[in-house]
């Protein structure tokens, strides 16, 4: 029992380690709001490129979509962070991190969308159409709305899903919690730090995964 | 060396490909073991839970939607880094094979609970009243009656979790384990050529794109009617 406190609950270097995993914490939460409206920005645009009649449209962006949710994040990283320079073209990690990121949550976020934008039915749009509106208004006010609250549980969902991906930028060495909780434990050799960042993780996410899980009962008890 | 010369030299490296290819097989071979062994007990244990949260007990289904909530809220990636560099200290040795195939498993029963009770939760409430009424126990009802409709209500949502899951074999990688994009890496690093990573791309796309579409027309078969 004393070995496991030594070993996951050391005091001393829980102190040690807090500034660093705080510098660590703003860097993650730094991604985030990076990434999250990015992610969500292109899949917009991507999901309502798709929604055109042309199937000259529609299939590259499906097949595009489904590349990049096909391919693990963490090797489309890679390949951007180590791939990319024998190309002659360096991102550095930040770089790397927000295009891989911005491909990967983007490609999630339009498939999202794609489906919201399908729930709304035609009527809708041929009845703002036909009451003058232009199409623009016609997405903005008639068919966005609705489409976003059709999906909405699946929306936040990914959303939690982008934060806790922004834990893989560590591999590439940009400075977020993950990475200086591992180089705290290399340091210390113990494992301590990592805990705490865990911990970090638990109370950053918590109200985020029960504010889903009221969602997601709604949206079931909706369909009955 | 042109710019396209240049290029192909990089990333379709065709005697790189041909030296590092049956790497890149094995990793393939082993990516496909470790998922396999996830999605198995993943999914029963994810089941199991939910069945014992249909039970009703307080107390029980407070620590299994706490542990559920644990498991949802951190990044995999944390929990594999944890299980890794952490449990040996707490006399627990396992291999990085080991550390991910627990944290992924971890991962998915939380998933699958919920999505699982879910499920559960939208059989009509007759359909329990009717069971019983008919003679059958807790268990025979929820297994007859109950499970067999709450799980095709599950079907679609969970395949795309699992996918999803699934693709963070990957995520093996950092501690050593020589899937796919470990395999990748240290081919990457040996050959001084950045090959082995087209053809761990190319693995991935062959293991994940039929999986993708297919979780597409999953989710249209077996969408819940509205």
């Amino acid at each position: 029992m004393n070995n496991f406190i030594e070993a996951f609950l050391n005091v001393e270097i829980a102190v040690a380690a807090s500034p660093i995993l705080w510098m660590g914490l703003v860097q993650t939460v730094l991604l985030a709001l990076m990434t999250v409206p990015l992610g969500m920005i292109a899949g917009l645009i991507l999901a309502v490129l798709s929604a055109q009649e042309s199937r000259w449209v529609r299939w590259p962006l499906i097949g595009f979509v489904d590349f990049f949710r096909a391919i693990p994040p963490l090797v489309l990283l890679i390949f951007l962070y180590a791939g990319l320079p024998f190309a002659g073209l360096d991102l550095g990690a930040w770089g790397a991190v927000a295009l891989g990121f911005l491909l990967n949550t983007g490609a999630y976020y339009a498939e999202i969308l794609r489906a919201g934008i399908e729930s709304v039915p035609k009527g809708q749009s041929e009845a703002a159409r036909a009451l003058g509106l232009r199409r623009w208004q016609v997405w903005i006010f008639i068919v966005l709305p609705q489409a976003v609250r059709n999906v909405l549980p699946d929306l936040v969902s990914n959303t939690l899903e982008v934060v806790k991906l922004t834990s893989i930028a560590s591999v590439v060495a940009v400075p977020e919690l993950l990475f200086q909780a591992r180089q705290a434990q290399s340091v210390t050799y113990n494992a301590t730090p990592i805990l705490m960042a865990a911990l970090a993780y638990f109370i950053l996410l918590w109200p985020c995964v029960r504010l889903l899980s009221r969602l997601e009962n709604r949206q079931i008890a909706g369909r009955r | 060396m042109t710019g396209w010369d240049g290029f192909v030299f990089s990333f379709f490296n065709a005697r790189v490909a041909a030296d590092y290819a049956p790497k890149i097989v094995e990793g393939l071979l082993l990516t496909i073991w470790l998922a396999l062994l996830v999605v198995l007990s993943g999914l029963a244990l994810g089941l199991v839970l939910a069945v014992v949260r249909a039970a009703g007990i307080r107390v029980l289904n407070w620590a299994i939607i706490f542990t559920v909530d644990v498991f949802r809220a951190l990044p995999p990636l944390v929990l594999i880094v944890l299980i890794y560099f952490g449990l040996p200290a707490a006399g627990l040795d396992l291999s990085g094979f080991g550390a991910t195939w627990l944290a992924l498993t971890l991962v998915l029963m939380a998933f699958a609970e919920e999505i699982f009770w879910a499920g559960i939760c939208a059989v009509p409430k007759g359909q329990w009243e009717a069971g019983r009424a008919l003679g059958l126990r807790f268990l025979p009802t929820l297994r007859r009656i109950v499970l067999p409709q709450a799980i095709r209500i599950a079907v679609p949502p969970l395949t795309n979790r699992t996918i999803a899951i699934t693709k963070g074999t990957a995520l093996g990688s950092v501690v050593a384990v020589s899937e796919i994009l470990g395999a990748a890496q240290s081919g990457m690093s040996f050959s001084g050529n950045p090959t082995p990573l087209t053809l761990g791309a190319i693995a991935y796309l062959i293991l994940f794109l039929p999986v993708v579409i297919a979780g597409r027309w999953v989710e249209t078969r077996f969408r819940w009617k509205r």
